[in-house]
């Protein structure tokens, strides 16, 4: 486990504690290399691109826009709900958000 | 002289002076340099690797805003050989919730393909399960291992009893033989999960049966982007070089035999990887500082070459990480560092 830690302190995006889970589905939905995903993640969010790493303005915005938090509240949207969230704010299809869609006849 | 703290491939610590340190830092390029036939590091990079290497921080980190995206191979496995009583599903949510994961991995316990198959459905299942109750991307990973595929193991005549019996033709219909058996299987498990809502499939250590390793990895990965366009598919490889245990063996018109990290990138591109995860393994009697700045010269190759995000494979043994179940936050911190800064990675 010690590996897994290091490299998110010295080096990751902070996954759901900031946006790193959201600049990551640039790079496996659009094949973006890093700069890119982090810019469109950054404008569709309306933040700067430095903010998507600080955990506290990412809480903010990740409140605002419904993408699910690390510590959600009552009724706020967790886990399929966001990602239903994630999916229309960044413009791009997410596998199991389509498929919940086709099983729930939604 | 001053003495700077650091360690030798394996962990153990060791005080080098500031003129060991620069040597190795030199010497661990050229060797890359040589070996891959690419450039060694620029003067400015050696220096900076330099400058990590004598911090006197116990744990040090990328500058603000090079943080890049980090995906993992085998994370609910490396919970269980701690032996953490959880079940893959809160593996994966402590990934997420408690250990800043950017990508969740869901992997099975016997990490290849060919098991994989026939319990596949209930595989199934659990990964819906996974995927309702989690919110950042979730890849499904295992190993072709083609491996699995020789007797004892498997149904074709082993190429390692072969080779010495001098039945090379033999080995290496083998070798053909294996790769197509793993292909199927690569595609059969691989579909099955994408269909259940895996965010990406992962084909993990890539290429370390060799060769014929690293072709059922190319051709299902072919195929699975053929029969899903959208699909995203990391790919990561076992070593530095592509071992050449049938020797032969070639995709579009490229021999796989040896080709070092800056070469596989462009047979993955065209196979339709999305994600490559490039390998540079640990010399263990090496220090530290030679075994990243030899890492980086590799890695730092195979990112120009890319057009696609490179992931660098920076577990146990590679990328400049020290062979040992605890890593070392001092070298692990420092490589993680260098690693990110000097090629400007995609992610780790």
């Amino acid at each position: 486990m010690g590996m897994a830690v290091t490299h998110a302190i010295a080096s990751g995006m902070g996954g759901m504690r900031a946006a790193g889970d959201l600049v990551a589905r640039m790079q496996i939905s659009r094949g973006m290399k890093i700069n890119e995903a982090k810019a469109y993640v950054a404008e569709k969010m309306k933040v700067a691109v430095s903010d998507l790493t600080d955990p506290v303005i990412m809480n903010e915005a990740r409140e605002d826009l419904n993408l699910g938090l690390l510590h959600p509240h009552a009724g706020s949207p967790k886990c399929m709900e966001a990602k239903f969230n994630i999916a229309e704010l960044l413009d791009i299809d997410i596998n199991c958000v389509n498929r919940f869609r086709e099983r729930a006849s939604l | 002289m001053e003495k700077i703290l650091t360690r030798y491939g394996d962990g153990t610590p060791v005080e080098m002076s500031v003129d060991d340190i620069r040597r190795d830092l030199e010497e661990g390029s050229e060797d890359a340099a040589e070996r891959g036939r690419i450039s060694t590091l620029a003067k400015d990079e050696l220096d900076h690797l330099f400058d990590i290497f004598s911090s006197p921080h116990r744990f040090i980190g990328v500058e603000p805003g090079k943080e890049v995206v980090l995906s993992y191979d085998g994370s609910p496995i490396k919970m269980l050989r701690a032996q953490v009583n959880v079940d893959r599903l809160q593996c994966l949510q402590i990934y997420e919730k408690l250990l800043g994961a950017d990508t969740l991995e869901m992997g099975h316990m016997d990490y290849s393909f060919k098991p994989i198959k026939p319990i596949v459905t209930y595989e199934q299942p659990l990964l819906e399960q996974v995927l309702s109750v989690t919110t950042a991307p979730v890849f499904y990973g295992a190993m072709p291992n083609l491996g699995l595929y020789s007797q004892p193991d498997g149904p074709f005549p082993n190429p390692s009893e072969l080779i010495p019996q001098g039945k090379i033709e033999e080995a290496m219909q083998s070798y053909e033989a294996a790769v197509d058996d793993a292909v199927a299987d690569i595609v059969y498990v691989s579909s099955a999960m994408y269909e259940s809502g895996a965010d990406a499939i992962i084909l993990d250590t890539v290429g370390a049966a060799g060769d014929a390793d690293f072709l059922a990895g190319l051709k299902a990965t072919a195929i699975l982007k053929e029969k899903y366009p959208g699909i995203c598919i990391e790919l990561g490889m076992a070593g530095e070089f592509v071992l050449g245990m049938h020797s032969e063996l070639t995709w579009e018109g490229v021999r796989l035999a040896g080709l070092y990290a800056h070469e596989q990138v462009k047979l993955a591109e065209k196979a339709g990887v999305t994600i490559f995860g490039p390998v540079c393994n640990t010399n263990t009697s090496e220090s530290t500082p030679w075994n990243m700045a030899r890492a980086i010269t590799f890695m730092k190759a195979c990112c120009e070459e890319a057009t696609i995000p490179v992931h660098v494979n920076m577990g146990m043994g590679v990328g400049g990480m020290t062979v040992n179940d605890h890593p070392p936050l001092d070298v692990a911190s420092r490589a993680s560092k260098a690693m990110v800064e000097i090629c400007r990675l995609d992610g780790l």
